[in-house]
């Protein structure tokens, strides 16, 4: 299969100089849970905002090489970065619901694209809460404040109001690092069925998280992917001295 | 010690100063309100003046204040608005950027004397709205505009920056994340900002002196081409152009023109307390 | 059947979304592109808007230094009546009224600023701070009333043949000039790092020792940038000043009791005159040229304080 997400050769600098990517390529196919974990300061976040352009947002930056979204370069004159931004979820480490209510956070993307009929946005809302596991909780509080949430169920709501514009590819950027043990169960559960439906690209909280969910994964230092691989093999025998000695914990 | 003696002449003579700072403050507003009270009345906040000024009321000044505060911020919100949204949002940190800041703080530091010739000249002389409330709003709309411009920027820029990333990460332009994102947040901010420099725009005598505020007018203004009286020249006139005039109507007028000022400062200072509270971040 | 029509219609919505032009000005719509254009055009009307204003004063009040020689606008005669126009007496008035300002509020600014930073108790910076801020409030013209009808009568107490006189404008000035020199100092002290602080106090010096030997020197480019930034309101200072100083157009002699005759400064003279002069006239053009004169300075001075503390300036905007 086509893969859904390929980079290639990028290289990637920021204003003041900080070479955060050099090098990197990789292909991500599609419908599995791809893990990308290292150390912090490797380009992680760097490289996931790259997908989805958010990287604009940042002033003085440089990139070269190539980011291909289903086969097309997102660099290109011609990408619409809003549609991609629509294509491609995002959920951050930090669960950030927006100001508003429950409802309201899960239709912002879709109103924001224009979807005007309370029929489709309900629908939506009931699906995207379903399938991030949170619908049974959440379903008689739509309307309140979204602040009113557990840490674990906002992050949750984040994944569900990514989900409200049926992205192609879900990106989690740590997505439970604030988490407790319970929630962040919860969290990786429903990662587990979502990948029947959408590449995930997700940076783990631990190597211990990497393990359980990855299909394959990539180990990041410095800026440059050190090993790329199925998960048995990167977390049972991995290839790479460096790569080994952070899964095993021996890593500084 | 002699150290521990300095230490406390020092501390004493500092706050000795802090107390001469500030005990005058609240001496004047108080002196102020002692005198002027006597001379608040219904009449005298809704009566128009009679037998030169001496009796009656200053209806016409209070009302003319009022029109040219709403005719300053017709002026200077959109502009104000529009150049802290640029400033904190699509500015780019280059040279451009730094001649709008260098215009603005020197926009800020301009006496407000200079601000009355540029109206003037402008607006009253070149563009002939004649000394009218068009061109005193005008004048004061500008002058106005670096103070709302610097507030309402540290509102805008004060919006966790959390909020921006995920609404553009969900598909939202730039416009729509300002207009759904961040300006309900900067709010508060904004409109603390827009207060005080309104405030600061109702109390001011040079910028109007040539440009709309009359010595006595009989009837009130009717269009924006009228020239109208206003509480800070008023004040001027009949301290300093009226002979035999009551002490009483003067400090009236300076303490009605006081509680309007502070009063617009009160209402700034609770709103940013109040919606400060609100936020759920 | 059920799931066969949802399908359907998620598909349809699916299709909604995307089926949009790639065209950014289509697709974002011709009111967002325009709104854009107004924010930028907005911001970029501030540097029109101080370019305009040198323009109006520059195109009348240009005849001021082109048919007045420089020696007659450099002489100490201010005698419009008979076509005189030497500035040096108001040039002196707002100098020697501002100065006395200065000498004034500095140093009980600056006292203040470190009451309110490093002494106060929290509850009464939460008093205080207000209070400062209600004084900026004050309009000047009520300031400069309360100067005419009360101070001006202490003044004559002091011996003065009249009780409107420099010491009074300066006074006044001062107090006007006080909360931007007390809020920008204050920034300027809460910049000093508490490791400084703490350093000191740690090898036992006293808390005035800190706050002598550390702390203000590492805050004094902030403190000198509030001290230009008070001359810059001083000078700049109308009606309260106009009221107060009695208005005389002469060079006051110097000696001691200096702040005790009555001075006319630049600001005043506009005021006080535009109202009378016929439009067009040589007069009517040297209040404009006093005008590009007061301009010019507090440009510089703003130019000054913005060079001293750049990112001082950046932090608190136009808000000076
Ligand atoms: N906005 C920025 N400006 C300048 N440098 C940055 C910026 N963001 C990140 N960096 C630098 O780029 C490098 C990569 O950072 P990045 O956030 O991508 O790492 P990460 O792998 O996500 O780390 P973490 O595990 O801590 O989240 C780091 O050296 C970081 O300091
Ligand atoms: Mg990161």
């Amino acid at each position: 299969m086509d893969p859904k997400i390929a980079v290639q050769n990028v290289f990637f600098t920021y204003g003041d100089g900080t070479e955060a990517l050099r090098n990197v390529s990789l292909d991500i196919a599609p419908f599995q849970i791809f893990v990308l974990f290292g150390p912090a300061r490797a380009g992680k976040t760097t490289l996931l905002r790259l997908f989805n352009r958010l990287s604009d947002l940042i002033e003085n930056t440089t990139v070269q090489g190539q980011v291909l979204v289903s086969g097309r370069d997102v660099f290109e004159r011609s990408t619409d970065v809003i549609d991609l931004r629509r294509r491609i979820g995002m959920v951050f480490a930090v669960p950030t619901p927006l100001p508003g209510t429950i409802r309201e956070n899960l239709t912002y993307g879709l109103r924001m694209a224009g979807v005007r009929s309370r029929d489709e946005l309900e629908r939506r809302v009931e699906r995207s809460l379903t399938q991030a596991a949170l619908w049974d909780e959440a379903k008689d509080r739509l309307s309140r404040p979204a602040s009113a949430l557990s840490g674990g169920q906002k992050q949750r709501l984040c994944i569900a109001r990514s989900l409200a514009l049926e992205p192609e590819v879900l990106i989690l950027d740590n997505p439970t690092s604030g988490l407790d043990p319970l929630s962040t169960a919860m969290v990786e559960e429903s990662l587990h069925d979502l990948k029947q439906r959408y590449t995930i690209i997700m940076v783990p909280h631990s190597v211990q998280q990497a393990a359980r969910v990855a299909t394959r994964a990539a180990f990041m230092l410095d800026g440059e992917i050190v090993e790329v691989g199925d998960a048995d093999q990167i977390f049972g025998q991995p290839l790479v001295k460096q790569t080994e000695d952070y899964v095993t914990g021996r890593f500084g | 010690m002699k150290r521990q003696q300095t230490q406390k002449l020092a501390i004493a003579v500092i706050t000795g100063a802090a107390a001469l700072v500030v005990i005058p403050i609240v001496l004047v507003i108080l002196y102020i309100v002692v005198q002027g009270i006597g001379a608040l009345s219904w009449e005298f906040l809704t009566a128009r003046p009679r037998n030169g000024m001496t009796e009656g009321g200053i209806m016409p000044a209070i009302l003319g204040t009022l029109i040219l505060t709403l005719g300053t911020a017709i002026v200077c919100l959109p502009l104000a608005i529009g150049a802290a949204i640029y400033l904190a949002e699509y500015a780019k940190d280059n040279r451009l950027t730094r001649w709008v800041r260098l215009a603005i703080v020197n926009l800020a530091g301009i006496p407000s004397i200079v601000y009355g010739l540029f109206g003037l000249g402008a607006f009253v002389l070149f563009l002939q709205f004649g000394t009218s409330i068009l061109a005193g709003s005008l004048t004061l709309g500008i002058m106005t505009l670096p103070v709302v411009i610097s507030t309402a920027e540290e509102a805008i820029l004060s919006v966790p920056q959390e909020f921006r990333l995920v609404s553009q990460s969900l598909g939202a332009t730039r416009w729509q994340t300002i207009r759904h994102q961040v300006l309900p947040h900067a709010m508060p901010g904004i409109i603390t900002g827009i207060i005080l420099g309104l405030s600061r725009a109702a109390g001011e005598t040079a910028p109007i002196l040539f440009t709309v505020a009359a010595f006595y007018l009989p009837s009130l203004p009717s269009s924006v081409s009228d020239q109208t009286m206003a509480l800070p020249y008023h004040l001027y006139v009949i301290t300093t152009q009226v002979p035999g005039m009551p002490l009483s109507v003067q400090y009236g007028t300076a303490l009605v023109l006081l509680l309007l000022v502070l009063s617009l400062t009160l209402v700034a200072t609770v709103i940013r307390t109040r919606m400060r509270r609100r936020r759920d971040w | 059947m059920a799931n066969l029509t949802e399908f359907a219609r998620e598909r349809y919505a699916q299709a909604a979304l995307r089926a949009r032009p790639a065209s950014i000005w289509l697709r974002r719509g011709w009111s967002e592109t325009l709104i854009e254009l107004l924010i930028r055009l907005s911001g970029l009307s501030t540097i029109a808007i101080v370019g305009l204003i040198f323009l109006f004063l520059v195109r009348e009040g240009l005849p001021t230094f082109l048919d007045i020689p420089l020696r007659q606008l450099f002489s100490g005669r201010w005698y419009p009546i008979e076509g005189l126009y030497g500035l040096w007496p108001l040039l002196v008035g707002s100098l020697v009224v501002t100065a006395g300002a200065i000498i004034i509020a500095v140093p009980l600014g600056l006292t203040t600023a470190i009451y309110l930073g490093e002494i106060a108790p929290p509850w009464q910076r939460e008093i205080l701070k207000p209070l400062v801020e209600v004084l900026a409030g004050i309009p000047s013209i009520v300031l400069g009333f309360l100067g005419w009808v009360t101070l001006a009568p202490i003044i004559q107490g002091l011996g003065a043949p009249t009780g409107l006189t420099a010491l009074t404008g300066s006074l006044i000035l001062a107090y006007m000039a006080l909360p931007a020199i007390i809020s920008i100092s204050e920034d300027a002290l809460y910049a000093v790092p508490k490791e400084y602080r703490d350093g000191a106090l740690a090898i036992g010096a006293t808390q005035w020792q800190t706050i002598w030997r550390v702390v203000l020197p590492a805050a004094r480019s902030g403190l000198a940038m509030a001290v230009m930034l008070g001359i810059g309101r001083a000078i700049g200072e109308t009606m309260a000043v106009m009221m107060v100083t009695g208005n005389a157009a002469f060079v006051p002699d110097l000696g001691l009791d200096m702040p005790l005759s009555p001075v006319r400064t630049m600001t005043a003279t506009i005021a006080a005159e535009m109202g009378e002069v016929a439009q067009g006239s040589l007069h009517y053009s040297v209040l404009f040229g006093i005008g590009i004169v007061l301009f010019v300075v507090t440009f510089t001075i703003n130019l000054i304080a913005g060079r001293l503390v750049g990112s001082v300036v950046r932090r608190r905007g136009g808000q000076l």
